[in-house]
């Protein structure tokens, strides 16, 4: 404290051009003047150079009309749809990727991360081999093997795997009922609201019951039959308003049904096993990370080895998991653009071809980077909205 | 990674390129479209200088070809590219070096192509490209003419699909077709036009585009006509695959240059009336040297060998520039036979590409 306040005195006495205040001010200060004297020069370069090549700028051309088709439409969307919706599409089928991918990537990481410290000799070594092999290869690749190596070589349309409950499997995607909701449905879905919120209050009222008393109560099974159970019983009830509409060969395709296109297929399972891979190693780091006191502590208390983890380990793992994973959910996220190598079409795809039929480059550029800058700034928020809530709290 | 010019070539998209122009070091970072938006950022001040001008300086044409289609532009066993419209760059190369050889060519997707020319990346795009006015217009672009007429189509696999004979029987069907084309916008006007359903597959690249059709992806392959016929050499078992009869557009394909440089514009464009005009003289890659004693004046004009001309060097050329071209790749006709024509695996007949004096549209204007 002595010397600072020593020093502080010296440099008021010097001339102000020795003033670190002065001096770190006026840096800030060119700094900022250099930053946004060059965005300014780029941009009117840009303006500059699109009025002297002749080519059309704005953001007017999304509202012209589309007239190309697109394979995978979640919301209604033909050729006389307009660009700004084709472009909607594209980042709604990002999304889904993005999302699916992220559910099943976090399922197999865990499981691959937990069997990488698993006792058994060959869980263990299969685990490592999956983590080597699908980190060690570039996502691209992945992608590739998937649509080429496993889903091409799959049968025509004539000749289709024919699996249970009416679901067909060839070159074209997978396809399987589409339920048709009868007269009457809404029940079943009431009784599934009912269901999941019983199921609820029962979990909560026997860990009250577990705190105060220490007895257990079967929640699981009480839970599934309340979820299973109520809307079967509404399904009789209602007399049967159920129906499925199933895939149906004809001239060229199977038609009817839901299909999933082995465009979307290869990119989900791509991105899903190769996010796992790095998932398993963060989630092998979180529990590392986790002191071999505490699991030694809790097995002196009598808890069995999957309650070890689940109570003990786990929780607090996630403390040391979650930061790394929300880099992983992002990269995912990202890597779904890699989709238009294989021609699914999400945000790059739908978006570069309006970019190339409107040729208006700068415009669908920006399109592209904001909608990918918004989408990862909302997985991270709510990753940190996660992270939060699971922080050590400190009493 | 190799040296292209003062390009290096890092990946498989990423260029960085360090120039020195003005006494500005420009650097410039490609990927599709970032490449427009990062060079019409950049490319500032290095505009006055003449397209003319700045191919003379580097010393070679970069000429923006397709990524592969047999008959238009692919590379050869040897790596040369191959094709009318590969041949097309080395007339203009020929034109303006006097030797057909000085063209490098850059691959591009159909996706690449006009934001590859509009930054500058390319000084001619001669790259099977269908002109409308939307091109011509808000893209920036200026068509130079139609180096080869051609139509839409559709392909399909007879052995697998029997029976069918005409596009009008393709409701249902999944179709492959390249993205960002005329050919996807004609094929949504087509099926809905007719009322049929199909279930568009799409893809960025031609490659990709031939693996999915061959590997049983899609039903029908849509593309230019002339194309169907090169891509079908390709597959596995080319005669199990037929071109059905219907051709649902126009599609004039044609060499573009950028707008804002009319003397480039006009060297392009009059290399392919030259082309049309030596055909239509009779003046071939073998008679070149004897034509220009021809006693015919409009030959002896034509070769530059009137007095005193001066229509070469008017043009930004030298006065010999037809005959560099036609030593070069010799003229339309040859171009044609060699490439897609009788002399050519594709074996397609003239018909609407022509002479006008044979009955097509190929028509020059006078080079007088």
């Amino acid at each position: 404290m002595a010397s600072q306040e020593v020093l502080r005195e010296e440099s008021s006495r010097a001339s102000f051009i020795n003033d670190p205040k002065v001096r770190s001010l006026f840096f800030q200060t060119l700094v900022v003047i250099v930053l946004f004297g060059s965005v300014w020069w780029i941009v009117q370069n840009v303006i500059d150079n699109l009025q002297r090549l002749h080519i059309a700028s704005g953001f007017g051309f999304l509202k012209g009309r589309a007239g190309f088709d697109i394979s995978d439409t979640p919301i209604a969307y033909t050729s006389d749809s307009t660009y700004g919706r084709a472009i909607v599409v594209g980042l709604i089928n990002t999304i889904i990727v993005a999302v699916a991918g992220i559910i099943t990537a976090t399922i197999i990481g865990f499981v691959i991360g937990i069997g990488r410290l698993s006792h058994n000799w060959l869980i263990q070594k299969i685990c490592t081999v999956y983590v080597e092999v699908f980190r060690n290869i570039p996502p691209l690749l992945v992608i590739f093997f998937w649509y080429s190596g496993v889903l091409a070589v799959l049968p025509a349309p004539r000749d289709s795997y024919h699996l249970p409950f009416g679901s067909f499997l060839n070159q074209r995607g997978f396809y399987f009922p589409r339920p048709v909701w009868g007269e009457g449905s809404w029940l079943i879905f009431v009784a599934l609201l009912v269901g999941i919120a019983m199921a609820w209050f029962v979990a909560r009222t026997a860990r009250q019951r577990q705190m105060a008393t220490g007895q257990q109560f079967p929640v699981l099974w009480t839970s599934v039959a309340l979820i299973v159970g109520l809307p079967l019983l509404a399904y009789v009830l209602s007399g049967f308003p159920l129906s499925f509409d199933l895939p149906k060969q004809s001239t060229f395709n199977l038609t009817g049904g839901f299909q999933v296109k082995p465009e979307f297929l290869s990119l989900y399972l791509a991105l899903s096993c190769y996010t796992a891979a790095f998932i398993a190693e963060i989630v092998r780091a979180g529990i590392r990370g986790v002191s071999k006191g505490q699991t030694e502590a809790a097995a002196a208390l009598g808890l069995r080895s999957g309650s070890i983890l689940r109570l003990v380990v786990v929780p607090q793992a996630m403390r040391i998991v979650i930061p790394p994973l929300t880099s992983q959910y992002l990269n995912l996220t990202k890597n779904s653009s890699l989709a238009i190598a294989i021609g699914y079409p999400d945000l790059t795809a739908t978006a570069g071809t309006v970019l190339n039929q409107t040729g208006q480059a700068v415009e669908g550029v920006l399109i592209m980077m904001i909608a990918y800058l918004i989408l990862s700034l909302v997985t991270s928020a709510v990753m940190n909205v996660v992270n939060a809530r699971m922080a050590l709290v400190e009493r | 990674m190799g040296w292209n010019g003062s390009c290096v070539h890092t990946g498989k998209k990423i260029r960085f390129c360090l120039k020195t122009e003005k006494g500005l070091w420009v650097m410039k970072h490609t990927a599709i479209g970032i490449l427009g938006a990062a060079t019409l950022g950049f490319m500032a001040s290095a505009a006055s200088a003449t397209t003319l001008d700045t191919v003379k300086a580097k010393g070679f044409i970069q000429c923006g070809v397709s990524t592969g289609l047999a008959g238009f532009s692919a590379p050869d066993d040897k790596g040369d590219w191959q094709g009318i419209d590969a041949d097309f760059c080395r007339a203009v190369a020929a034109a303006v070096f006097g030797d057909g050889t000085k063209v490098k060519f850059t691959p591009l997707s159909a996706k690449e192509r006009f934001t590859a020319l509009q930054s500058g990346e390319v000084d001619i795009l001669s790259r099977n490209t269908t002109w409308t006015i939307n091109r011509d217009t808000a893209l920036g672009l200026n068509f130079v003419g139609t180096t080869y007429y051609d139509g839409q189509g559709f392909m399909i696999n007879a052995k697998k699909l029997p029976g069918v004979n005409s596009a009008l029987q393709l409701s249902g069907a999944a179709v492959c077709v390249q993205s960002g084309t005329t050919t996807e916008l004609n094929l949504a006007d087509y099926f809905k036009a007719n009322k049929m359903e199909y279930n568009p597959v799409v893809f960025e690249k031609l490659e990709e585009v031939n693996a999915a059709y061959d590997a049983g992806r899609c039903d029908v392959y849509t593309t230019d006509q002339s194309g169907l016929y090169g891509i079908r050499l390709t597959l596995g078992s080319p005669a199990d695959h037929v071109v059905l009869p219907e051709i649902i557009s126009k599609e004039p394909l044609g060499p573009a240059v950028r707008q804002g440089d009319d003397q480039w514009y006009h060297i392009v464009k009059w290399t392919y009336f030259a082309l049309l005009d030596a055909e239509e003289l009779g003046i071939t890659k073998a008679n070149v040297d004897e034509m220009k004693n021809s006693a015919s004046p409009e030959i002896k004009r034509v070769l530059g060998q009137e007095a005193d001309t001066k229509i070469g060097t008017d043009l930004g050329v030298s006065n010999d520039w037809v005959v560099n071209i036609v030593k070069a790749v010799g003229n339309y006709g040859e171009m044609f036979d060699r490439n897609v024509g009788s002399g050519s695996p594709l074996k397609i007949a003239r018909g609407i590409n022509a002479l006008w004096t044979k009955g097509g549209l190929q028509y020059a204007p006078p080079i007088r």
